[in-house]
């Protein structure tokens, strides 16, 4: 709970900068009170805190939200570095995305740390609301108008599926909190409205984390945001998503019946697949990019299949596939930030006029891919061990063949780094470029190295 | 004084919410005016607040109503940006026809 007051306590600070004129400090000075927060929620760990009798139950910070909310505000840490020179042209409005991503934040950690359903679907709304305005925040291009109007009519019509979901729930247990939802479900004898009303959840929520069936908006709306936006949510908003199906589904119901798994095995089989296989035909990056989320989207889905345990699992699996996310779209921000699209073609000879920055996305992608020594391969590799022990041996095998299959489009930016020539001279290159893209392949590298540093966080 | 939801039946209201919330989700899929398809947002959002009342009284339990006041306050907000997005359109395109959002395809 207290990481959530200081959250919306430094959104409000960030407002209050404008009015006194603090603009030139204000990137540094949230950085520091986002570090600050980072302390307050690890330090929270060693006391073990059940549901908050004073705040009415609405919020219970136990070890998972504690690991989630921690990676939070790494990745807004790093994107809020990124901002500095984003924005560099618009001082004038740079307080205003400040504060947007400071409370989305707010959004996120309220989501992964709800115990009351009116605080999920609140959380759920603040990180929605504040991305529609951040993909249609370049005002005057119509690129990012068409990804926020799509964007914003997909969102909402998502959360209206999550409200009804909600209300049936409601409906059949006459609860809200979620504690007693769990220990009504237990018991026979609920209304059909209950299951009804968990599917409908789960539909939104899959919209939310851009699944299969309902992954149609994720390339257009990657495509035509602001890269700084994309960023924020192919790490931030697909990772919050994501735990929080996994803290639903395991908080309300006791263990999903089967016919529920295989739909489940579909989803995320069917994610992996089109996400790759479409992503092989992709010329632009950030668009390459998404389908990439979305296969991995399908990996997450994995975890769904052995829920009382794989929290640990898919923390870890998230923080990877997050690092590596935030790497290669520091050096992506940085080789497009001039242009007018973002074409494989501009990363041609980038391994020559910029061999770091090459050398991180480069990195990252081989994260994504799954190569060892980078945490992707680890966090793959548990995900597949887990998914076996609960005897879904067909996932394991469709997962392994479409990590072989995300190989060839990886490396086709990774050859166009290094084997073509450059179209044009080194440009200067901002510090921050560099330091958000070696310290989150760093950090990546490190809990490759060492995977008990994050997986003994939960268990 | 009889409770009204022993006369009608919860099952009623129920039907009632999802005819709405229906009639909301065939405007948002087929309808091309970015205002109709707002407003059949709103009617999918207002079809789940009438069953959350009536749920509510069925329960005799104010949470449900509680949440009601909740609910529209997001959907406000949710609807103030999506009208800002529709301005910023407006101004670039000339028109608020969705089919004309077609520069994104890959």
């Amino acid at each position: 709970m207290q990481t959530l007051i200081a959250i919306s306590a430094l959104g409000v600070f960030c407002l209050l900068a404008e009015i006194f004129n603090l603009r030139k400090a204000l990137v540094p000075v949230t950085i520091v009170g986002l570090l600050a927060i980072l302390g307050i929620t690890l330090n929270l760990w060693s006391i073990d805190s059940s549901i908050d009798e004073q705040y009415k139950s609405m919020i219970v910070f136990d070890k998972f939200s504690a690991g989630f909310s921690s990676l939070f505000i790494i990745l807004t840490i790093f994107l809020i570095a990124l901002s500095h020179d984003v924005y560099k042209d618009h001082q004038t409005k740079i307080s205003d995305f400040i504060t947007i991503k400071v409370f989305l934040l707010a959004g996120a950690v309220a989501m992964v740390s709800f115990s009351n359903l009116s605080m999920f679907f609140i959380g759920i709304e603040i990180l929605s609301i504040a991305l529609y305005i951040l993909a249609a925040s370049k005002r005057l291009d119509l690129k990012s108008n068409e990804a926020g109007m799509k964007y914003f009519l997909m969102g909402s019509f998502a959360s209206g599926i999550i409200l009804f979901g909600i209300c049936l729930i409601y409906g059949a247990t006459g609860y809200f909190d979620v504690a007693e939802i769990y220990a009504l479900s237990q018991g026979a004898g609920l209304p059909i409205w209950f299951p009804i009303g968990i599917t409908l959840m789960i539909i939104g929520m899959l919209f939310k984390i851009a699944a299969v069936p309902f992954h149609f908006w994720a390339p257009d709306v990657y495509e035509g945001s602001p890269a700084i936006t994309t960023a924020l949510m192919s790490t931030l908003a697909k990772v919050v998503a994501m735990a929080t199906l996994y803290k639903l589904l395991s908080g309300l119901t006791v263990g999903l019946t089967y016919n529920f798994e295989i739909i489940i095995v579909i989803v995320s089989i069917a994610s992996m697949t089109v996400g790759n296989i479409m992503a092989l035909r992709q010329k632009n990056v950030k668009r390459m990019l998404a389908f990439s989320g979305i296969s991995h989207a399908g990996f997450m889905l994995m975890a769904l299949l052995s829920l009382t345990n794989a929290a640990s699992t898919l923390l870890y699996y998230t923080s990877a596939y997050a690092l590596a996310g935030m790497a290669s779209f520091a050096v992506i921000i940085y080789v497009t930030k001039n242009k007018d699209n973002e074409d494989i073609i501009n990363f041609n000879g980038l391994g020559k006029t910029n061999p770091l920055l090459a050398a991180v996305l480069t990195a990252s992608l081989l994260s994504m891919a799954g190569i060892p020594i980078f945490s992707g391969f680890f966090a793959k590799f548990m995900l597949f061990t887990q998914t076996i022990k609960a005897e879904y041996l067909v996932v394991v095998i469709a997962g392994v063949i479409n990590s072989i299959i995300s190989v060839g489009y990886y490396f086709k930016l990774i050859l166009a780094m290094y084997t073509k020539e450059a179209t044009e001279e080194k440009q200067a290159t901002p510090f921050v470029y560099y330091a958000v893209g070696v310290i989150s392949i760093v950090l990546n590298i490190i809990i490759g190295l060492y995977p008990s540093l994050v997986t003994n966080l939960i268990n | 004084m009889n409770n009204i939801l022993d006369i009608v039946g919860i099952e009623n209201y129920i039907f009632l919410s999802v005819l709405l919330f229906c009639i909301g989700v065939f405007g948002v899929l087929y309808r091309r005016n970015a205002i109709i398809v707002f407003m059949s947002i709103e009617i999918m959002l207002n079809a789940v607040n009438l069953l959350f009342v009536a749920f509510s009284t069925y329960h005799q339990d104010a949470e449900g109503q509680v949440f009601v006041f909740f609910s529209m306050a997001v959907a406000a907000a949710e609807v103030a940006v999506g009208l800002a997005i529709l301005v910023s359109i407006f101004r670039n395109l000339g028109s608020i026809d969705i089919a004309n959002l077609k520069n994104l395809k890959g």
